[in-house]
């Protein structure tokens, strides 16, 4: 993809429908932590949208409310353009990628991948395909027979991802999924992230403490403030240069770091608001 | 090339240290046994206080018609109640964490009969039940039966709650998250639950003959040790005692063995620390 291809991506992308809308939800949790205080947020099909914040401000919170993990207190979820299951979810659409691999160590790394189709019904032949899809994209097609125990710390992550994606959803949510790695694995496995996403249209919301990470990966990007937990400043990131080892060097890359660093330092700061 | 030298190492280094932890254990029982018939020859201890090893030897012989049949009484007992209790408490198990209220109406009651002593009900069990074999078999059952509940119970609700909520995020019914997450997660405290109620069980069945006395054509071990101590047949008796320890490190051998089985592949107790 060059430079206008790019463009025309981002273009796109401007015009596609709302996939997912948080509308006014607060979330107070039985022990009394007012968590996300009337935050709105609305997801475009085929974003790329980093979550930022200091700690403890309702990232993991948010993430886990759309993807319908414990409700809200109140506002509500809206899934414009998706048809609802009984549980108030978009029909197998949403993929989740947690801190943890969180892989069953009594599963092989195939039937770890084989978990989301098997729980819908997909008999083992029907999934052995898109399955070793999955762990080739990820660069495991050889470690479909290990157990997660065999496995590195970052192999433990794609099979995670490479679980997430066998369902081809629509909407992947990852929570600080590379916070534990070393920087050369979690630089492999941003371009990994990146790449699917490229290919398959997918949109992402990606949470993550880093900066640099957000800056290198997403369009668009929200920060939070914490106490109670709200959207501080939302804005796209646009590039003319393609997100690759030669845009990490680029001066768009620098500007887009510092960008993002301002607003997190403003929103972790007691400055007022629009200052 | 270079490699291999030191791989030749380890495995014959593990060799060494496996021949090492069968001869180690071996010599000590030999020596043992040994210092017992010197013992016994040089004090002049007659054989109705302390027989020697090579008359408990004769006596096993000697007596193997009469001690044999009750060998296999006393088998079956505990094979028979082990089963029992397995198939009762991960049945009972299950049905426990289906819900709160289930858990709170039922675990009290479970709990007060396992803490009474079990000798202190075998004389009613023994009055209720049709035969003294049937006796047996509610005793030892009883006893075997709580520490797999418990252990069931501990092993079914420890489960990761970020594949709890993974299999809430692929729809996963209530029957899919027991088949493919509670059970297997649950494993190892079930293999623990059956290494435990395998020795009770032994102990029990034991314990409960003991408590029942009498006896007629189908008595077990446990009777014909206190017939031996009746007509001061020590030989006998020491005879019968190296059956019920056979007995035990039998069950015991077999009960790891199916728990390494089952584990080996994944589960952390059966690894070999490799770091
Ligand atoms: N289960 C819970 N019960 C009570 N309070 C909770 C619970 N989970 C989170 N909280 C509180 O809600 C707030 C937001 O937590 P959350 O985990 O969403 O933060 P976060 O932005 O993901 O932080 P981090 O970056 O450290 O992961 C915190 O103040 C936390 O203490
Ligand atoms: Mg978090």
């Amino acid at each position: 993809m060059n430079a206008q291809a790019a463009d025309k991506t981002v273009a796109t992308m401007a015009q596609t429908r709302p996939l997912v809308a948080m509308d006014h939800v607060s979330k107070i949790f039985s022990n009394g932590t007012l968590a996300l205080q009337d935050m709105s947020l609305t997801v475009r099909g085929g974003e790329f949208l980093s979550l930022l914040g200091p700690s403890g401000c309702g990232k993991s919170t948010a993430l886990r409310i759309i993807a319908g993990l414990g409700g809200v207190s109140s506002g509500s979820i809206d899934w414009p353009s998706s048809r609802i299951n009984s549980k108030g979810l978009p029909e197998g659409d949403i993929s989740f990628v947690f801190q943890e691999p969180t892989l069953m160590p009594w599963q092989t790394v195939f039937g770890n991948v084989f978990l989301p189709l098997r729980l819908r019904g997909v008999s083992k032949k029907a999934a052995e395909e898109p399955i070793m899809e999955a762990l080739t994209a990820v660069g495991l097609g050889d470690f479909a027979k290990a157990y997660p125990r065999e496995l590195s710390g970052g192999m433990k992550m794609r099979v995670s991802i490479a679980r997430a994606m066998v369902t081809k959803p629509r909407l992947l949510l990852m929570d600080e999924p590379f916070a534990a790695l070393d920087e050369i694995t979690r630089q492999k496995l941003n371009d990994d992230v990146l790449n699917l996403w490229r290919r398959t249209g997918i949109t992402v919301i990606f949470v993550t403490h880093s900066v640099f990470e957000s800056a290198y990966l997403s369009n668009r990007i929200v920060v939070m403030k914490a106490r109670p937990g709200r959207v501080h400043a939302d804005f796209p990131l646009v590039t003319a240069s393609e997100r690759d080892a030669l845009y990490r060097s680029s001066e768009d890359y620098r500007q887009a770091c510092e960008k993002v660093s301002a607003m997190l330092l403003e929103a972790m700061g007691d400055a007022p608001e629009g200052h | 090339m270079t490699s291999s030298v030191p791989e030749m190492n380890a495995s014959s280094e593990r060799r060494k240290d496996i021949a090492l932890r069968i001869a180690v254990p071996l010599v000590m029982v030999v020596g043992l046994v040994l210092i017992w018939h010197f013992g016994v020859v040089m004090s002049g201890v007659p054989p109705y206080i302390l027989p020697s090893p090579g008359a408990v030897l004769s006596a096993l012989i000697g007596d193997w018609s009469l001690l044999f049949p009750a060998l296999v009484v006393t088998t079956k007992i505990t094979l028979m109640s082990l089963a029992l209790a397995l198939i009762g408490g991960a049945g009972f198990a299950i049905f426990l964490v289906q819900s709160r209220w289930i858990e709170i109406a039922f675990y009290p009651i479970a709990v007060i009969l396992q803490v009474t002593p079990i000798v202190a009900i075998s004389p009613l069990i023994l009055i209720y039940a049709p035969t003294t074999q049937v006796a047996l078999l509610i005793c030892a059952f009883l006893v075997a039966f709580f520490p797999i509940l418990s252990n069931m119970v501990q092993g079914l609700k420890s489960v990761d709650h970020n594949l709890l909520n993974l299999f809430d995020l692929y729809g996963a019914s209530r029957w899919q998250t027991l088949i493919y997450l509670k059970i297997p997660a649950a494993q190892p405290y079930f293999m623990t639950g059956l290494r435990i109620g395998g020795g009770l069980a032994l102990i029990a069945a034991v314990v409960a003959e003991f408590a029942a006395g009498s006896a007629g054509a189908s008595s077990g071990l446990a009777f014909r040790l206190l017939e031996s101590q009746f007509r001061m047949n020590i030989p006998r008796l020491f005879a019968a005692l190296l059956m019920l320890s056979a007995l035990g490190v039998t069950i015991f051998a077999a009960t790891s063995f199916i728990s390494w089985l089952a584990l080996h592949r994944w589960h952390e107790s059966n690894l070999k620390r490799e770091n």
